[in-house]
């Protein structure tokens, strides 16, 4: 049987076949979220990479901002619960994962068998997400994946202070325009972004075996801020983007599971 | 896509407690209109301010906030509040506050009109931050401002000093209520008010106590609506009547086992904060879309009364929800989420009220770790409809319903 979890977001999609034995098929990732051709494009890529058709996938469960409006999934999950479960198959231990989205950034805990007990989100200002950084890479000229590399040859941070995303932006252009050096500006900013979901974590208490999800944990500048923030390591997978997708198909072979139960 | 086809409602019961109340509500504006008219000298009321008083006078008041809500429910809000902005006021202060301003500026409000006031009646136990608010109507309007000043209580009960310092501010109130308006105090029709409110107050506590049952016997977003009467009304004959009518038609229906909350009750949560009026529906949907009940709220109950004499009023009137310390205000929530089964708590977090959602990360923290129930909480406000986002409390909600739905099931 073949499970298809697909996560859209608010600026990418995202996609994991798996089969009945857990076993990741295919995944793929599409730079276009909501509202957007990105999530059919993953699930043509995802069958094309699997070598199925589209009567091959035995149930879908959607997630993410767009769960609402994609019309070919059989059920919808949030993204909070799928990340919870994507990030507890990935790291089994894992008691608290701290997803950085496009728009949002979520702590949620996690009890011993990988269920959602709690959760806590960002308010309703973009500061500290995936947008910020994107906003930030635009001023410096650099695509988002390339902050990580320039952070790392920073020998000194400088603090961005601000919070709002806007004044933010004006604080890295006055930077710039007093010369300062950009890896260490980049250091600062990926901090900052570290910083203010690390007020979010100790909101809950930090618990032993963090680890992030989301586009947001890719970057290692930020990851390392975080750990330095909180005094813990934070794990972390290749896949961690993928985490809400994941964590979709396996509800999708639960629900599935639990639909033939009834027959 | 054909349009939805929607049934024709059914003419409402003259006898019914929906009728009734909506009733109340309505003549409470016209009564103070045609006051108006008569050329009688008419009030704006704070919202816990004591209604007894100007009940016992005979004055006709109406209530900015009550008026505020009506016109963000009906869709005004973000145009008040834009005006009230355009005149200098910020966008972080209450919405309730900014709507009012520019309602008492000249600014037309068809969603709920109401005549100006000749003088304002403040009272700071429900927020502090409306001295300031009323002080600029008085200004603004050039008119007498009443104002009592409740102290925050870091103690479970009443002092005598406190009590005392309350009590002389009422007298002192209704002196200046006599002088300016020329009407006369009489403690036998005061009696006759407090007994009329605790009566009223006693229906609508009862009322609301009846979500002990499981399913509960009434949708909780119900009591949003029915308690405009409670601000406006409670020292009236016919609201004291409309309330124990709402609570006979619960009791009824619990007999019944049938409910106006339509759908199976799933789920039942305590919703914190006030109401979110531009989006009630919206807030209301998300959770009866999950079959969740919102059972109980603090909100509905501040404004329940119950006394025995007049120093018993001042008591009662530095014990609602906002004049109280943080612990306190939590084991009363406590109390409501026990005796309602509660198993979730949904906080909205409303950042232009400064005094309710200051302290409510740590409250419902507390509440949450008491009740051993998931806490999950959602921007917005009171009535500006720019400070919520559909997606977000929709994310949150379906998070928390997912957190009781696993936990039913572990």
């Amino acid at each position: 049987m073949v499970f298809m979890g697909i996560d859209i977001g608010s600026t990418t999609s995202k996609g994991v076949l798996m089969n009945e034995e857990q076993a990741i098929l295919a995944q793929h990732l599409v730079h276009a979220g909501i509202g957007t051709s990105g999530p059919a494009a993953v699930k043509r890529e995802l069958l094309a990479a699997a070598g199925l058709q589209d009567e091959d996938i035995d149930y879908t469960v959607v997630t993410g901002y767009g769960r609402r409006t994609y019309a070919e999934a059989d059920s919808q999950v949030s993204e909070l619960s799928c990340h919870a479960k994507g990030s507890a198959f990935l790291f089994p231990d894992v008691r608290m994962v701290i997803d950085i989205g496009g728009q949002d950034a979520k702590v949620i805990c996690l009890d011993s068998h990988g269920r959602m007990t709690d959760f806590v989100m960002n308010d309703k200002c973009a500061a500290g997400t995936g947008r910020f950084l994107e906003v930030m890479a635009g001023i410096l000229q650099m695509d988002v994946s390339e902050l990580e590399q320039e952070a790392a040859k920073a020998t000194q941070t400088l603090r961005i202070s601000s919070t709002c995303t806007v004044f933010a932006e004006s604080e890295v252009i006055s930077q710039l325009a007093a010369g300062a050096e950009i890896p260490a500006l980049v250091k600062g900013i990926c901090g900052s972004v570290a910083s203010r979901t690390a007020g979010l974590v100790r909101r809950m208490g930090v618990e032993e075996k963090v680890c992030m999800s989301g586009g947001v944990a890719n970057n290692g500048a930020v990851r390392r801020a975080m750990e330095e923030e909180l005094g813990t390591e934070i794990l972390y997978s290749p896949l961690a983007q993928f985490a809400g997708a994941l964590g979709a198909a396996l509800y999708a072979m639960e629900k599935a599971g639990k639909e033939k139960e009834h027959e | 896509m054909s349009e939805e086809v929607r049934k024709p409602r059914p003419a409402p019961d003259p006898a019914s407690a929906k009728y009734k109340l909506n009733m109340i509500a309505k003549q409470a504006y016209d009564d103070v209109a045609e006051a108006k008219k008569r050329g009688e000298l008419i009030g704006w009321c704070a919202s816990n301010f004591p209604v007894e008083i100007p009940e016992t006078l005979g004055l006709h008041v109406c209530y900015p906030e009550n008026q505020a809500a009506g016109i963000a429910a009906r869709g005004g809000g973000e145009r008040m509040c834009s005006i009230a902005e355009g005149m200098g006021y910020s966008n972080d202060i209450c919405a309730y506050a900014r709507i009012s301003l520019a309602y008492a500026s000249g600014a037309e409000a068809e969603e709920q009109p109401m005549p100006l006031p000749d003088y304002v009646l403040c009272c700071s136990n429900i927020c502090s931050c409306m001295i300031k608010w009323y002080e600029n109507l008085s200004r603004e309007l050039q008119i007498p401002m009443i104002m009592i000043d409740i102290p925050f209580n870091p103690d479970y009960e009443v002092s005598d000093a406190e009590t005392a310092y309350i009590r002389n501010q009422f007298l002192d109130a209704i002196a200046q209520l006599e002088k300016i308006t020329g009407k006369k105090w009489s403690w036998d029709r005061y009696q006759e008010v407090m007994e009329i409110s605790g009566r009223t107050s006693r229906a609508w506590l009862a009322a609301t106590a009846m979500a002990r049952y499981v399913p509960s016997p009434f949708n909780g977003f119900d009591l949003l609506n029915h308690m405009a009467v409670m601000v406006t009304a409670r020292g009236k004959p016919e609201a004291a009547e409309a309330m124990e009518t709402l609570l006979k038609e619960y009791e009824e229906n619990h007999n019944k086992g049938i409910s106006t909350y339509r759908g199976e009750e799933q789920h039942r949560i305590m919703f914190e904060g006030i109401a979110c009026w531009p989006w009630l529906r919206v807030t209301s949907r998300g959770l009866r879309d999950r079959g969740i009940n919102m059972v109980t709220t603090i909100y509905a109950d501040a404004f329940g009364f119950i006394y025995e004499d007049f120093d018993g009023m001042c008591r009662a009137y530095a014990k609602v929800p906002n004049a109280i310390n943080l612990e306190y205000a939590r084991d009363k929530r406590i109390r409501l989420c026990q005796d309602n089964h509660v198993e979730g708590l949904l906080v909205h977090t409303n950042r232009s009220c400064k005094l309710w959602s200051g302290f409510m990360n740590e409250m419902s923290r507390q509440i949450g770790a008491a009740c051993e129930i998931p806490v999950v909480s959602f921007d917005g406000d009171q009535a500006d409809p720019r400070n919520f986002s559909e997606a977000q409390y929709d994310t949150r909600v379906q998070g928390l319903t997912e957190i009781m739905q696993s936990r039913k099931e572990a």
